[in-house]
């Protein structure tokens, strides 16, 4: 293949106060490859993509960006996107109460003299849905589709545009295997239409999967490019580029030591907060022992957030009913106070929604959950908290500039490892952990694992709702599996696959 | 590097530079009026009921609510005291007693339809308004009411007794001036020292020194201008004592913390354990208290109780926290902030009452201020984000 450059960005630096995020780093993307970056959370992915597309304007960086030859200072989006490159950002950015055309063609109507062109924008609108494989009705709105399917309106109206290069930041991070599947196919397919893709991701079985060459970021600086079609490029290599040392095992190795049930629900029935006649959980029943990791699979949709969030004080659902024990005792824990006081944590996998406070630093959001460990009389002793926010910094390895750094501020990753933060000062007997490792890099997956695994050997319960099979087969010592808000499945680790989970939902989804 | 702490810290101080830049302009255009020891006086006067209610509007705003019936609560407050205590001749301490708590049950119900019912506030506090002005045009029947027994103007006419009996000087208030001064150094120096120690501090030496030379030069001189003429106002007194204390639940109390989260991320909030609804309700109820601590103030110094006062004081109140750099959208602001901002806007208030300038520029000039003191924030702040 010719292979010509359609972007090479050269000694790109860029810092904030206190923190430099890229140092130097060169990038050279070759006409219709798959380009993919990786690197740990906070090497510097998104803050290289938002130089590129123009979010900090030139001035702002140093380092020279050329595209297709000519030497680019964009201003701002809007110029870079005149070029054709359009970038999908690790945040979705649609309009969830607009339809899936009026978000495709938001900021470029098809419009004659201000009036919108509906019907030639519906007729493009239904052309992309076909292009990017989405079965839904342009006029469908758009907060009401599953992720999977928001990230593909994502991609379309990308392509709505004059693309050249499309950029995209962790799109599958929140998507299951069957849509991961769908987008990467659909990757190769822009690429066959010339199109060239910029992709970043953590997962590194997906990178492997569609990439023609490999970036490895490192703090800030680029430590080497591979090339998949010249050398067989192993995983471990990458990962050692990416973290600067081995990683030997993915999962750390367990010990289980298994006691007595912390945790019970019995029979547990949840009706949903808007169509109130509809039953999201439908008499879930389970137990949870000390120093046992219990993982709950399924797809997205079957109800296990709501599963959470419900048992979590009530803070999902309507006419709740069923039983909680907690050492075997009946508890009530119907306020999200009263579920703190007898030692449950969640960990929300909807981190800016639920999660953070972003406009907020470090520091506070750590403590949120357990202020009165920190004060004395309702009086906060900001010196034991900064002691208790660094002590979370170390452990977690957080990469901020300080404890008081604003959490929006930081990389996807570090703000998940701050939500953790929290739930862990709380001290919980039973730890919920919703998709803990989504957008994070090996070397912290690895970190988290660990943390976790640490706290069942303390003889806490953990409750890890996931995604991705490996991670549960990896962590779990049993594995329910729910579909449609019940579980249909309870398999020991010995017993658990792949294939016994997906067997599980298929059969009960057809019966 | 240089270059942008010293921006990061200008702009901790910009506002009270604006303040000292303000007050330097009508001191010169005045001619020196505007600090003299009587207008002076006045001037704390005249704005000691916006300052108070201000640190209750503060702590609603963070909340991320606005509460627009302040100014009619404290108006309807001021009638009520009035009739207690002129026709029905309460005692002072009692009319003060149940005042204040009517006040906190204003509050109280608004905050149950804001916190519970779940009612934007913007839409309880108007009608709140409607409500507690007619009902003090009601309550007065349309007439003022007054004067009041001496105890209870003494609230805003009262000055700090001088035990040294100083003839042209109160010598007291003069101490209490350097003491306040020696304090407050104390506790910056107190705090840049606890700073360094965590490695946290930002701000260069010279910096702090300056600015510490010229606060407590300021406030000397302030003492010294009032100590030659009445001394210290009680009100004065009053509202540094209620300043400290909003400040220290603002940025050292679990439930000041708490209502920081709320405005952030109320979902995030509750999800972390707090009963923000509860949380609301009480910040309500406290801008109520506040609304008649203010009232009272306000009919004190009149001496009288008229069906229109309070009116607009709620837009001056909202103003000052916006200006005092809140944001409207919740989560953020501080307590000194809105003070600063209702001493910016008093001290425009009279200055140009001084240089004779009517009430509608004074008004036109008041919405410029306010506009331009938002979009200098909301400038800055976009900036140190990309910069
Ligand atoms: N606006 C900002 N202000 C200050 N620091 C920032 C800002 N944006 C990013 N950073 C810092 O720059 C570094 C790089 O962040 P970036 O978001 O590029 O990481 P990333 O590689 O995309 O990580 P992740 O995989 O977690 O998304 C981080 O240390 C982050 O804290
Ligand atoms: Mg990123």
């Amino acid at each position: 293949m010719a292979q010509e450059p359609i972007l090479s960005m050269r000694n790109i630096s860029k810092s904030f106060p206190g923190v430099q995020a890229l140092d130097n780093v060169n990038l050279t993307v070759y006409k219709s490859e798959i380009h993919a970056i990786v690197g740990e959370n906070g090497a510097g992915k998104s803050t290289l993509m938002k130089v590129l597309s123009g979010v900090y304007p030139y001035g702002q960086y140093e380092g020279e960006i050329h595209f297709e030859g000519k030497l680019q200072r964009f201003e701002d989006i809007r110029d870079s996107e005149a070029q054709g490159i359009i970038i999908i950002h690790q945040e979705l950015a649609l309009v969830p109460m607009l339809s899936i055309a009026e978000n495709i063609f938001l900021g470029h109507e098809l419009a004659k003299a201000g009036i919108i062109d509906w019907h030639t924008a519906y007729v493009r609108a239904q052309e992309l849905l076909n292009r990017v494989g989405l079965k839904e009705l342009p006029s469908a709105i758009v907060g009401r589709l599953g992720i999977g399917k928001q990230q593909l309106v994502e991609i379309a109206k990308a392509l709505a545009k004059r693309v050249r290069l499309l950029i995209l930041d962790e799109p599958t991070a929140s998507l299951n295997e069957t849509d991961s599947e769908a987008l990467l196919r659909l990757l190769l397919e822009l690429k066959a239409h010339d199109i060239t893709c910029i992709l970043i991701s953590h997962k590194l079985n997906e990178v492997m999967q569609v990439a023609d060459r490999i970036t490895i970021l490192r703090d800030g600086t680029t430590i080497e490019t591979l090339n998949c079609a010249e050398t067989l490029v192993k995983e471990d290599h990458i990962i050692r580029g990416m973290v600067g040392r081995d990683i030997q095992h993915r999962y750390p190795q367990r010990r289980p030591k298994i006691g007595e049930v912390i945790f019970e629900v019995r029979n547990w029935r949840v009706y949903h907060e808007q169509y109130v006649d509809y039953e999201v959980i439908k008499g879930v029943s389970f137990n949870v022992r000390r120093g046992e990791i219990v993982g709950i699979a399924g797809l997205m949709g079957s109800g296990r957030t709501e599963l959470a969030m419900s048992l979590f004080g009530h803070a999902y659902g309507r006419r709740i009913n069923g039983q909680v024990f907690i050492d075997g005792r009946e508890v009530n824990v119907s306020t999200i106070g009263d579920a703190i006081r007898h030692g449950l944590a969640y960990v929300t996998e909807d981190r800016k929604g639920w999660g953070l406070i972003l406009e907020q630093e470090i520091r506070k959001n750590v403590t949120l959950a357990n202020l009165p460990k920190v004060s004395q009389r309702g009086v906060i002793d900001e010196n034991s908290e900064a002691k208790v926010a660094q002590g979370f910094r170390e452990s977690l390895r957080i990469r901020c500039s300080s404890i008081e750094q604003f959490v929006v501020n930081l990389s996807g990753g570090n703000q998940q490892k701050v939500l953790l933060s929290k739930w862990l000062f709380t001290q919980p007997s039973l730890l919920i952990l919703d998709e803990p490792t989504r957008g994070i890099d090996v070397g912290a997956k690895y970190d988290i694992y660990t943390i976790i695994d640490g706290l069942a050997a303390e003889g806490k319960g953990i409750l890890l709702i996931s995604s991705e099979m490996p991670e549960l087969l990896g962590m779990c010592d049993r594995i329910y599996v729910m579909s449609e808000g019940q579980f249909v499945a309870e398999l020991p680790r010995s017993e658990a696959s792949q294939e016994r989970i997906m067997h599980a939902i298929v059969s009960s989804v057809q019966s | 590097m240089k270059i942008s702490t010293l921006r990061n810290n200008l702009r901790d101080y910009g506002l009270l530079i604006s303040l000292i830049v303000i007050i330097g302009f009508f001191q010169i255009v005045t001619n020196g009026i505007l600090l003299q020891p009587l207008n002076l006086t006045n001037l704390i006067l005249q704005n000691s009921y916006i300052v108070v209610m201000a640190l209750g509007m503060l702590l609603v705003i963070v909340a991320g609510h606005i509460d627009l019936s302040v100014g009619a609560a404290s108006g309807f407050i001021g009638g009520l005291a009035a009739i207690l205590m002129v026709h029905y001749e309460w005692s002072v301490t009692l009319t003060i007693i149940v005042a204040l708590l009517v006040g906190m049950l204003i509050g109280a119900i608004q905050g149950w339809f804001v916190a519970y019912a779940r009612i934007p506030s913007f839409i309880v506090t108007l009608a709140g308004m409607l409500v507690f002005k007619g009902s003090a045009l009601a309550l007065l029947q349309g007439q003022s009411i007054g004067p009041f027994p001496l105890a209870f103007q003494s609230i805003s006419t009262g000055f700090l007794p001088d035990p040294f009996g100083g003839k042209d000087i109160r010598v007291f208030s003069l101490i209490i001036g350097v003491v306040l001064a020696g304090i407050f150094v104390g506790i910056d120096w107190h705090q840049r020292f606890k700073a360094q120690m965590h490695g946290l501090n930002k701000e260069p030496t010279a910096l702090f020194a300056v600015r510490n030379f010229l606060f407590a030069a300021i406030i000397i001189y302030l003492a010294w201008q009032l100590s030659t003429y009445k001394g210290l106002p009680t009100v004065l007194i009053l509202m540094g004592v209620l300043i400290l204390f909003y400040q220290f639940i603002a940025g050292r109390t679990v439930i000041g913390r708490r209502i920081y989260a709320l405005g952030g991320n109320e979902k995030a909030a509750r999800l972390s354990g707090i009963d923000t609804s509860r949380l609301i309700f009480l910040t309500f109820a406290n801008m109520g208290l506040l609304a008649a601590v203010a009232g009272i103030i306000f009919a004190a110094r009149l001496n009288t109780a008229t069906p229109k006062a309070g009116n607009g004081f709620e837009l001056d109140v909202i103003a000052a926290c916006f200006i005092g750099g809140a944001s409207a959208s919740g989560g953020v602001g501080r307590v000194i902030g809105a003070v600063i901002g209702a001493f910016i806007m008093g001290v425009m208030n009279n200055g140009m009452s001084i240089l004779g300038i009517g009430i509608d520029y004074q008004q036109v000039i008041k919405g410029l201020v306010l506009l331009a003191a938002v979009f200098f924030d909301v400038y800055n702040r976009n900036r140190s984000q990309f910069g």
